[in-house]
Protein backbone atom coordinates (compact mmCIF):
# COMPACT_ATOMS: atom_id res chain seq x y z
CA UNK A 1 0.00 0.00 0.00
CA UNK A 2 1.10 3.56 -1.02
CA UNK A 3 2.45 5.53 2.82
CA UNK A 4 1.49 8.85 1.04
CA UNK A 5 -0.96 11.03 -0.58
CA UNK A 6 -1.57 14.79 -1.86
CA UNK A 7 -3.49 17.03 0.52
CA UNK A 8 -4.11 20.35 1.73
CA UNK A 9 -2.07 20.71 5.03
CA UNK A 10 -4.01 23.25 7.24
CA UNK A 11 -2.97 25.95 9.36
CA UNK A 12 -3.40 23.56 12.70
CA UNK A 13 -1.67 20.64 10.93
CA UNK A 14 -4.76 18.61 9.98
CA UNK A 15 -4.83 17.49 6.33
CA UNK A 16 -8.08 17.60 3.99
CA UNK A 17 -8.53 15.97 0.71
CA UNK A 18 -10.47 18.83 -0.42
CA UNK A 19 -10.64 22.52 -0.73
CA UNK A 20 -13.92 23.98 0.13
CA UNK A 21 -15.15 27.84 0.98
CA UNK A 22 -18.04 27.40 2.57
CA UNK A 23 -21.29 29.76 3.44
CA UNK A 24 -22.40 28.18 6.73
CA UNK A 25 -25.89 29.51 7.87
CA UNK A 26 -26.13 29.35 11.86
CA UNK A 27 -30.13 28.73 11.51
CA UNK A 28 -32.73 28.08 8.82
CA UNK A 29 -33.14 31.95 8.61
CA UNK A 30 -29.47 32.49 7.22
CA UNK A 31 -30.32 29.90 4.61
CA UNK A 32 -31.05 32.35 1.29
CA UNK A 33 -28.45 34.87 2.62
CA UNK A 34 -26.07 32.10 2.42
CA UNK A 35 -27.69 30.30 -1.00
CA UNK A 36 -27.30 33.93 -2.49
CA UNK A 37 -23.78 34.48 -1.40
CA UNK A 38 -23.24 31.06 -3.12
CA UNK A 39 -24.71 32.21 -6.01
CA UNK A 40 -22.63 35.27 -6.53
CA UNK A 41 -19.46 33.98 -5.36
CA UNK A 42 -18.54 31.10 -7.58
CA UNK A 43 -16.61 28.42 -5.72
CA UNK A 44 -18.47 29.18 -2.88
CA UNK A 45 -20.63 26.65 -1.47
CA UNK A 46 -23.38 27.52 0.79
CA UNK A 47 -24.82 24.13 2.97
CA UNK A 48 -28.25 25.02 4.47
CA UNK A 49 -29.88 23.30 7.03
CA UNK A 50 -33.30 23.89 9.11
CA UNK A 51 -32.37 24.38 12.30
CA UNK A 52 -30.84 26.68 14.93
CA UNK A 53 -33.17 28.44 17.08
CA UNK A 54 -34.50 28.21 20.18
CA UNK A 55 -32.32 25.20 21.44
CA UNK A 56 -31.06 24.59 24.49
CA UNK A 57 -28.85 22.46 26.64
CA UNK A 58 -27.05 19.35 25.33
CA UNK A 59 -28.97 19.69 22.17
CA UNK A 60 -27.64 23.68 21.80
CA UNK A 61 -24.41 22.02 22.36
CA UNK A 62 -24.59 19.41 19.44
CA UNK A 63 -26.18 22.17 17.27
CA UNK A 64 -22.77 24.61 17.74
CA UNK A 65 -20.25 21.06 17.84
CA UNK A 66 -21.62 19.98 14.49
CA UNK A 67 -21.07 23.48 12.71
CA UNK A 68 -18.27 24.31 14.48
CA UNK A 69 -16.54 20.92 13.37
CA UNK A 70 -18.16 21.55 9.59
CA UNK A 71 -16.41 24.32 9.72
CA UNK A 72 -13.18 23.53 11.50
CA UNK A 73 -12.67 20.45 9.04
CA UNK A 74 -9.48 20.02 6.64
CA UNK A 75 -11.28 19.82 3.84
CA UNK A 76 -12.60 23.12 4.02
CA UNK A 77 -10.24 25.75 3.59
CA UNK A 78 -12.18 29.33 4.46
CA UNK A 79 -15.87 29.89 5.86
CA UNK A 80 -18.21 32.59 5.82
CA UNK A 81 -20.86 32.44 9.12
CA UNK A 82 -24.09 34.24 8.66
CA UNK A 83 -26.73 33.76 11.37
CA UNK A 84 -29.80 36.21 12.12
CA UNK A 85 -28.08 37.96 14.80
CA UNK A 86 -24.54 38.60 16.09
CA UNK A 87 -23.78 36.40 19.24
CA UNK A 88 -24.59 33.08 17.88
CA UNK A 89 -23.25 34.12 15.04
CA UNK A 90 -19.90 34.89 16.59
CA UNK A 91 -19.45 31.70 18.63
CA UNK A 92 -19.57 29.77 15.66
CA UNK A 93 -17.21 32.03 13.71
CA UNK A 94 -14.82 31.73 16.54
CA UNK A 95 -15.07 27.93 17.32
CA UNK A 96 -13.81 27.81 13.79
CA UNK A 97 -11.52 30.54 13.63
CA UNK A 98 -9.37 28.06 16.60
CA UNK A 99 -7.93 26.02 13.80
CA UNK A 100 -5.99 29.21 12.62
CA UNK A 101 -8.06 29.30 9.20
CA UNK A 102 -9.50 32.43 7.79
CA UNK A 103 -13.28 32.93 9.11
CA UNK A 104 -15.85 36.00 8.68
CA UNK A 105 -18.74 35.95 10.72
CA UNK A 106 -21.91 38.60 9.39
CA UNK A 107 -24.94 39.13 11.48
CA UNK A 108 -28.33 39.90 9.28
CA UNK A 109 -30.28 42.21 12.00
CA UNK A 110 -29.61 45.75 12.34
CA UNK A 111 -28.73 45.18 7.98
CA UNK A 112 -31.45 43.09 6.10
CA UNK A 113 -30.43 40.33 3.57
CA UNK A 114 -29.43 42.93 1.09
CA UNK A 115 -26.64 44.51 3.01
CA UNK A 116 -25.62 40.94 4.40
CA UNK A 117 -24.61 39.34 1.12
CA UNK A 118 -23.14 42.02 0.28
CA UNK A 119 -20.60 41.68 3.26
CA UNK A 120 -20.71 38.43 2.99
CA UNK A 121 -19.99 37.88 -0.93
CA UNK A 122 -16.68 40.18 -0.72
CA UNK A 123 -15.19 38.24 2.22
CA UNK A 124 -16.10 35.04 -0.05
CA UNK A 125 -14.74 35.99 -2.81
CA UNK A 126 -11.57 36.90 -0.93
CA UNK A 127 -11.19 33.36 -0.17
CA UNK A 128 -12.44 31.88 -3.05
CA UNK A 129 -9.12 33.39 -4.92
CA UNK A 130 -6.92 33.34 -1.80
CA UNK A 131 -8.25 29.21 -1.64
CA UNK A 132 -6.97 28.93 -5.28
CA UNK A 133 -3.46 28.93 -4.89
CA UNK A 134 -3.51 26.48 -1.65
CA UNK A 135 -1.60 23.44 -3.13
CA UNK A 136 -1.23 20.10 -1.94
CA UNK A 137 1.26 18.33 -0.60
CA UNK A 138 2.58 15.05 0.07
CA UNK A 139 1.33 13.71 3.02
CA UNK A 140 2.20 11.11 5.29
CA UNK A 141 -1.13 8.31 5.12
CA UNK A 142 -1.11 8.19 9.15
CA UNK A 143 -2.88 12.13 8.53
CA UNK A 144 -5.70 10.64 6.96
CA UNK A 145 -8.70 10.51 8.55
CA UNK A 146 -11.55 8.04 7.28
CA UNK A 147 -14.98 7.70 8.54
CA UNK A 148 -17.91 4.59 7.20
CA UNK A 149 -21.16 4.28 7.40
CA UNK A 150 -23.30 1.63 5.48
CA UNK A 151 -26.87 2.45 4.21
CA UNK A 152 -29.60 0.78 1.88
CA UNK A 153 -28.18 -1.89 3.25
CA UNK A 154 -28.83 -5.65 1.89
CA UNK A 155 -27.46 -9.01 2.60
CA UNK A 156 -24.94 -8.56 -0.26
CA UNK A 157 -23.92 -5.65 2.09
CA UNK A 158 -22.60 -8.29 4.56
CA UNK A 159 -21.44 -10.35 2.30
CA UNK A 160 -19.21 -8.43 0.14
CA UNK A 161 -19.32 -4.24 0.18
CA UNK A 162 -19.07 -4.21 4.48
CA UNK A 163 -16.22 -7.03 4.93
CA UNK A 164 -14.30 -4.95 1.85
CA UNK A 165 -14.51 -1.69 4.03
CA UNK A 166 -13.61 -3.96 7.06
CA UNK A 167 -10.41 -5.20 4.94
CA UNK A 168 -9.56 -1.77 4.06
CA UNK A 169 -10.07 -1.02 7.85
CA UNK A 170 -7.68 -3.55 9.03
CA UNK A 171 -5.17 -2.61 6.47
CA UNK A 172 -5.38 1.07 7.41
CA UNK A 173 -5.41 0.63 10.98
CA UNK A 174 -1.96 -1.29 10.41
CA UNK A 175 -0.95 1.88 9.08
CA UNK A 176 -1.65 4.18 11.97
CA UNK A 177 -4.57 6.33 9.99
CA UNK A 178 -7.51 7.89 12.47
CA UNK A 179 -11.15 5.49 12.01
CA UNK A 180 -14.52 5.71 12.57
CA UNK A 181 -17.83 3.99 12.67
CA UNK A 182 -20.99 4.01 14.56
CA UNK A 183 -25.02 3.51 14.47
CA UNK A 184 -25.57 2.76 17.86
CA UNK A 185 -28.93 0.93 17.02
CA UNK A 186 -27.51 -0.65 14.23
CA UNK A 187 -25.09 -2.93 16.05
CA UNK A 188 -28.09 -4.89 17.68
CA UNK A 189 -27.65 -8.60 18.30
CA UNK A 190 -23.94 -7.78 17.54
CA UNK A 191 -23.07 -5.82 20.66
CA UNK A 192 -21.25 -8.62 22.28
CA UNK A 193 -18.89 -8.56 19.65
CA UNK A 194 -18.18 -5.23 19.25
CA UNK A 195 -17.22 -4.81 22.79
CA UNK A 196 -15.57 -8.09 23.03
CA UNK A 197 -13.41 -5.64 20.03
CA UNK A 198 -12.61 -3.56 22.64
CA UNK A 199 -9.25 -2.35 23.99
CA UNK A 200 -10.00 -2.56 27.53
CA UNK A 201 -12.53 -2.96 29.92
CA UNK A 202 -12.94 0.87 30.50
CA UNK A 203 -13.69 1.29 26.64
CA UNK A 204 -16.19 -1.66 26.88
CA UNK A 205 -17.68 0.16 29.12
CA UNK A 206 -17.83 3.29 27.67
CA UNK A 207 -19.39 1.42 25.00
CA UNK A 208 -21.74 -0.53 26.07
CA UNK A 209 -23.34 2.30 28.19
CA UNK A 210 -24.10 4.70 24.78
CA UNK A 211 -25.19 1.25 23.45
CA UNK A 212 -27.59 0.78 26.00
CA UNK A 213 -28.52 3.96 26.42
CA UNK A 214 -29.76 4.10 22.95
CA UNK A 215 -31.62 1.01 23.59
CA UNK A 216 -33.80 3.11 26.51
CA UNK A 217 -34.79 5.76 23.98
CA UNK A 218 -36.04 3.41 21.29
CA UNK A 219 -37.72 1.00 24.34
CA UNK A 220 -39.28 4.32 25.81
CA UNK A 221 -40.83 5.24 22.33
CA UNK A 222 -41.64 2.93 20.09
CA UNK A 223 -45.27 1.64 19.20
CA UNK A 224 -43.91 -1.71 17.57
CA UNK A 225 -40.79 -4.25 17.16
CA UNK A 226 -39.35 -1.37 13.99
CA UNK A 227 -40.41 -3.60 11.74
CA UNK A 228 -41.46 -0.30 9.88
CA UNK A 229 -38.16 1.54 10.67
CA UNK A 230 -35.66 -1.23 11.37
CA UNK A 231 -34.57 -2.75 9.29
CA UNK A 232 -36.35 -0.22 6.71
CA UNK A 233 -38.06 -1.01 3.85
CA UNK A 234 -35.60 -0.85 1.54
CA UNK A 235 -33.18 -3.25 3.93
CA UNK A 236 -36.39 -5.84 3.76
CA UNK A 237 -36.81 -5.40 -0.22
CA UNK A 238 -33.10 -6.49 -0.06
CA UNK A 239 -33.38 -9.33 2.04
CA UNK A 240 -32.60 -8.08 5.42
CA UNK A 241 -35.33 -9.59 7.72
CA UNK A 242 -34.49 -8.24 11.58
CA UNK A 243 -32.43 -6.03 13.19
CA UNK A 244 -29.91 -8.31 14.45
CA UNK A 245 -29.11 -9.85 10.89
CA UNK A 246 -28.65 -6.05 9.77
CA UNK A 247 -26.39 -5.39 12.74
CA UNK A 248 -24.34 -8.46 12.34
CA UNK A 249 -23.59 -7.33 8.34
CA UNK A 250 -22.72 -4.00 9.54
CA UNK A 251 -20.12 -4.76 11.85
CA UNK A 252 -18.18 -6.47 9.02
CA UNK A 253 -16.89 -2.86 8.34
CA UNK A 254 -14.68 -2.91 11.24
CA UNK A 255 -12.76 -5.83 9.65
CA UNK A 256 -10.86 -8.52 11.77
CA UNK A 257 -7.90 -7.21 13.82
CA UNK A 258 -8.92 -3.01 14.62
CA UNK A 259 -9.37 -3.32 17.94
CA UNK A 260 -11.72 0.01 19.48
CA UNK A 261 -9.70 2.40 20.92
CA UNK A 262 -11.81 4.77 22.06
CA UNK A 263 -15.25 6.06 22.02
CA UNK A 264 -16.74 9.32 21.00
CA UNK A 265 -19.74 11.26 21.63
CA UNK A 266 -21.58 13.00 18.35
CA UNK A 267 -19.60 15.50 16.70
CA UNK A 268 -16.68 14.90 18.84
CA UNK A 269 -13.20 14.88 17.63
CA UNK A 270 -11.32 11.86 18.15
CA UNK A 271 -7.77 12.65 20.04
CA UNK A 272 -5.43 9.82 18.78
CA UNK A 273 -4.96 7.57 16.00
CA UNK A 274 -6.66 4.17 15.95
CA UNK A 275 -10.40 2.83 15.73
CA UNK A 276 -13.38 4.83 17.35
CA UNK A 277 -16.96 4.28 17.94
CA UNK A 278 -18.99 7.01 17.84
CA UNK A 279 -22.43 7.49 19.50
CA UNK A 280 -24.79 8.17 16.50
CA UNK A 281 -27.95 8.08 14.52
CA UNK A 282 -27.96 5.14 12.18
CA UNK A 283 -29.89 7.45 9.27
CA UNK A 284 -27.38 8.04 6.48
CA UNK A 285 -27.02 11.71 6.08
CA UNK A 286 -27.01 12.44 10.20
CA UNK A 287 -23.84 10.20 10.47
CA UNK A 288 -22.13 10.92 7.96
CA UNK A 289 -22.43 14.57 8.58
CA UNK A 290 -21.41 14.14 12.45
CA UNK A 291 -17.70 12.18 10.70
CA UNK A 292 -17.67 15.65 9.41
CA UNK A 293 -17.94 17.57 12.12
CA UNK A 294 -15.55 15.43 13.92
CA UNK A 295 -13.02 16.07 11.42
CA UNK A 296 -12.57 13.28 8.83
CA UNK A 297 -11.90 13.69 5.55
CA UNK A 298 -13.07 10.69 3.13
CA UNK A 299 -16.43 8.21 4.12
CA UNK A 300 -16.48 5.04 2.89
CA UNK A 301 -20.07 4.30 2.19
CA UNK A 302 -20.98 0.64 1.19
CA UNK A 303 -24.59 0.26 0.47
CA UNK A 304 -26.49 -2.48 -1.01
CA UNK A 305 -29.59 -1.63 -2.45
CA UNK A 306 -28.27 1.97 -3.64
CA UNK A 307 -28.22 4.52 -1.19
CA UNK A 308 -27.25 7.79 -3.15
CA UNK A 309 -26.04 10.33 -0.26
CA UNK A 310 -23.17 12.61 -0.92
CA UNK A 311 -21.62 15.14 1.87
CA UNK A 312 -20.53 18.77 1.17
CA UNK A 313 -17.76 18.59 2.78
CA UNK A 314 -16.47 15.05 3.24
CA UNK A 315 -15.93 13.09 -0.19
CA UNK A 316 -18.09 9.75 0.21
CA UNK A 317 -16.87 6.50 -2.01
CA UNK A 318 -19.80 4.20 -2.82
CA UNK A 319 -19.02 0.30 -2.54
CA UNK A 320 -21.53 -2.12 -3.86
CA UNK A 321 -21.55 -5.97 -4.33
CA UNK A 322 -24.72 -6.44 -5.09
CA UNK A 323 -24.95 -6.78 -9.13
CA UNK A 324 -28.43 -5.78 -9.98
CA UNK A 325 -27.62 -2.40 -7.59
CA UNK A 326 -23.93 -1.93 -9.79
CA UNK A 327 -25.76 -2.62 -13.47
CA UNK A 328 -29.18 -0.51 -12.82
CA UNK A 329 -27.19 2.47 -10.63
CA UNK A 330 -24.07 2.61 -12.03
CA UNK A 331 -23.67 6.07 -11.61
CA UNK A 332 -24.08 6.05 -8.06
CA UNK A 333 -21.26 3.51 -7.41
CA UNK A 334 -17.48 4.33 -7.07
CA UNK A 335 -16.09 0.97 -6.17
CA UNK A 336 -17.81 -2.36 -7.21
CA UNK A 337 -17.29 -5.86 -5.64
CA UNK A 338 -19.87 -8.12 -6.39
CA UNK A 339 -17.02 -9.93 -8.03
CA UNK A 340 -16.89 -11.40 -4.40
CA UNK A 341 -19.81 -13.14 -4.16
CA UNK A 342 -19.21 -15.47 -7.32
CA UNK A 343 -15.51 -15.80 -5.96
CA UNK A 344 -14.38 -13.96 -9.41
CA UNK A 345 -11.75 -11.67 -6.53
CA UNK A 346 -10.93 -12.46 -2.76
CA UNK A 347 -11.81 -10.03 -0.17
CA UNK A 348 -7.98 -9.04 0.38
CA UNK A 349 -8.41 -8.23 -3.73
CA UNK A 350 -11.46 -6.20 -2.74
CA UNK A 351 -10.12 -4.12 0.19
CA UNK A 352 -7.32 -3.83 -2.19
CA UNK A 353 -9.46 -2.50 -4.76
CA UNK A 354 -11.48 -0.10 -2.44
CA UNK A 355 -8.08 1.50 -1.20
CA UNK A 356 -6.96 2.25 -4.75
CA UNK A 357 -9.72 4.02 -5.28
CA UNK A 358 -9.59 5.53 -1.83
CA UNK A 359 -6.36 7.04 -2.82
CA UNK A 360 -7.37 8.42 -5.92
CA UNK A 361 -10.00 10.12 -4.49
CA UNK A 362 -7.83 11.86 -1.76
CA UNK A 363 -5.17 12.65 -4.44
CA UNK A 364 -8.59 14.49 -6.02
CA UNK A 365 -10.76 12.67 -7.71
CA UNK A 366 -14.35 13.33 -7.47
CA UNK A 367 -16.65 10.78 -6.49
CA UNK A 368 -19.95 9.58 -7.61
CA UNK A 369 -21.92 11.37 -5.54
CA UNK A 370 -19.63 14.66 -5.62
CA UNK A 371 -20.11 14.67 -9.32
CA UNK A 372 -23.84 14.29 -8.95
CA UNK A 373 -24.28 17.24 -6.59
CA UNK A 374 -25.20 15.26 -3.61
CA UNK A 375 -24.90 17.34 -0.71
CA UNK A 376 -26.47 16.39 1.98
CA UNK A 377 -25.96 18.19 5.33
CA UNK A 378 -28.42 16.67 8.26
CA UNK A 379 -27.80 17.95 12.11
CA UNK A 380 -28.65 15.11 14.36
CA UNK A 381 -31.30 16.75 17.05
CA UNK A 382 -31.62 15.39 20.73
CA UNK A 383 -34.97 16.48 21.70
CA UNK A 384 -37.53 19.69 20.68
CA UNK A 385 -36.71 23.41 20.80
CA UNK A 386 -37.78 25.40 23.73
CA UNK B 1 -22.11 -20.15 -10.85
CA UNK B 2 -22.29 -19.42 -7.41
CA UNK B 3 -26.40 -19.04 -6.63
CA UNK B 4 -26.26 -18.69 -3.04
CA UNK B 5 -23.22 -17.92 -0.14
CA UNK B 6 -23.06 -18.75 3.31
CA UNK B 7 -21.01 -17.04 6.15
CA UNK B 8 -20.77 -19.70 8.59
CA UNK B 9 -20.94 -23.68 8.09
CA UNK B 10 -23.17 -23.86 10.77
CA UNK B 11 -25.84 -21.52 9.54
CA UNK B 12 -29.33 -22.54 8.88
CA UNK B 13 -30.04 -19.94 5.72
CA UNK B 14 -27.86 -18.99 2.75
CA UNK B 15 -27.89 -15.23 1.06
CA UNK B 16 -29.20 -15.75 -2.62
CA UNK B 17 -26.62 -13.58 -5.06
CA UNK B 18 -28.01 -14.08 -8.43
CA UNK B 19 -31.80 -13.24 -9.79
CA UNK B 20 -33.99 -15.57 -11.44
CA UNK B 21 -33.38 -18.29 -8.58
CA UNK B 22 -37.00 -20.58 -9.20
CA UNK B 23 -38.74 -23.02 -7.39
CA UNK B 24 -37.02 -26.72 -8.45
CA UNK B 25 -33.53 -25.29 -9.15
CA UNK B 26 -29.89 -27.16 -7.50
CA UNK B 27 -28.24 -24.54 -6.18
CA UNK B 28 -24.76 -24.43 -5.64
CA UNK B 29 -23.84 -22.34 -2.16
CA UNK B 30 -20.37 -21.02 -1.35
CA UNK B 31 -19.35 -20.85 1.90
CA UNK B 32 -17.28 -17.99 2.52
CA UNK B 33 -13.89 -17.81 4.34
CA UNK B 34 -14.15 -22.32 3.86
CA UNK B 35 -14.00 -21.52 -0.15
CA UNK B 36 -15.71 -24.81 -0.90
CA UNK B 37 -19.36 -25.18 -2.42
CA UNK B 38 -22.53 -27.34 -1.50
CA UNK B 39 -25.75 -28.39 -3.17
CA UNK B 40 -28.82 -27.85 -2.24
CA UNK B 41 -32.77 -28.29 -3.36
CA UNK B 42 -34.64 -24.81 -3.94
CA UNK B 43 -38.16 -25.27 -3.58
CA UNK B 44 -39.71 -21.95 -4.51
CA UNK B 45 -38.36 -19.22 -6.46
CA UNK B 46 -36.17 -16.78 -4.26
CA UNK B 47 -34.99 -12.69 -5.46
CA UNK B 48 -31.30 -12.05 -5.52
CA UNK B 49 -30.82 -11.20 -1.86
CA UNK B 50 -33.27 -13.08 -0.08
CA UNK B 51 -32.32 -16.33 2.24
CA UNK B 52 -32.94 -20.09 1.31
CA UNK B 53 -33.09 -22.12 4.15
CA UNK B 54 -30.95 -24.75 4.77
CA UNK B 55 -32.30 -27.07 6.78
CA UNK B 56 -36.08 -28.11 8.33
CA UNK B 57 -37.38 -25.36 10.91
CA UNK B 58 -39.90 -25.07 13.26
CA UNK B 59 -41.84 -21.86 15.37
CA UNK B 60 -39.31 -21.09 18.35
CA UNK B 61 -36.21 -22.36 16.76
CA UNK B 62 -33.63 -19.74 16.79
CA UNK B 63 -32.20 -18.42 12.98
CA UNK B 64 -28.14 -19.08 12.75
CA UNK B 65 -26.69 -16.86 10.16
CA UNK B 66 -22.55 -15.52 10.43
CA UNK B 67 -22.63 -18.14 12.91
CA UNK B 68 -24.69 -16.20 15.36
CA UNK B 69 -28.25 -15.66 16.37
CA UNK B 70 -30.79 -13.42 14.46
CA UNK B 71 -33.91 -13.80 15.12
CA UNK B 72 -36.80 -16.76 15.73
CA UNK B 73 -38.44 -18.63 13.31
CA UNK B 74 -42.57 -17.69 13.80
CA UNK B 75 -44.05 -20.21 10.75
CA UNK B 76 -42.95 -23.28 9.78
CA UNK B 77 -39.67 -23.44 7.34
CA UNK B 78 -38.66 -26.65 5.05
CA UNK B 79 -35.24 -26.76 3.45
CA UNK B 80 -35.24 -24.65 0.46
CA UNK B 81 -37.87 -22.50 1.16
CA UNK B 82 -37.76 -18.85 0.96
CA UNK B 83 -37.04 -17.84 4.61
CA UNK B 84 -37.45 -13.89 5.41
CA UNK B 85 -40.65 -11.58 7.44
CA UNK B 86 -43.20 -13.87 6.82
CA UNK B 87 -41.77 -16.41 8.35
CA UNK B 88 -38.99 -14.87 11.09
CA UNK B 89 -38.90 -12.35 13.78
CA UNK B 90 -36.35 -10.53 15.79
CA UNK B 91 -36.11 -11.34 18.99
CA UNK B 92 -35.24 -7.56 20.34
CA UNK B 93 -37.68 -4.27 20.53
Amino acid sequence: MQKTFWGYRRENRRVGVRNHVIVLPVDDLSNAACEAVAHNVKGAMAIPHPYGRLQFGADLDLHFRTLIGAGANPNVAAVVVIGIEDQWTKKVADGIAATGKPVTGVGIELHGDHDTIMRASKAAKEYVQWASERRRVECDLRDLWISTKCGESDTTSGCGANPTVGDAFDKLYEAGCTLVFGETTELTGGEQIVAARCRDDRVRAQFMAMFDRYQDVVNRHKTSDLSDSQPTKGNIAGGLTTIEEKALGNIQKIGRKCVIDGVLDKAEVPTGPGLWFMDSSSAAAEMVTLCAASGFAVHFFPTGQGNVIGNPILPVIKICANPRTVRTMSEHIDVDTSGLLQREITMGEAGDKLLDMMFRTVNGRLTAAEALGHREFVLTRLYESA
Amino acid sequence: MIHCVLHDPNDSVAVVVVEGVKAGATLTGLVLDEDRTITLPCVEDIPLGHKVALRDMAPGDTVVKYGVDIGKVVQPIRTGQHAHVHNIKTKRW
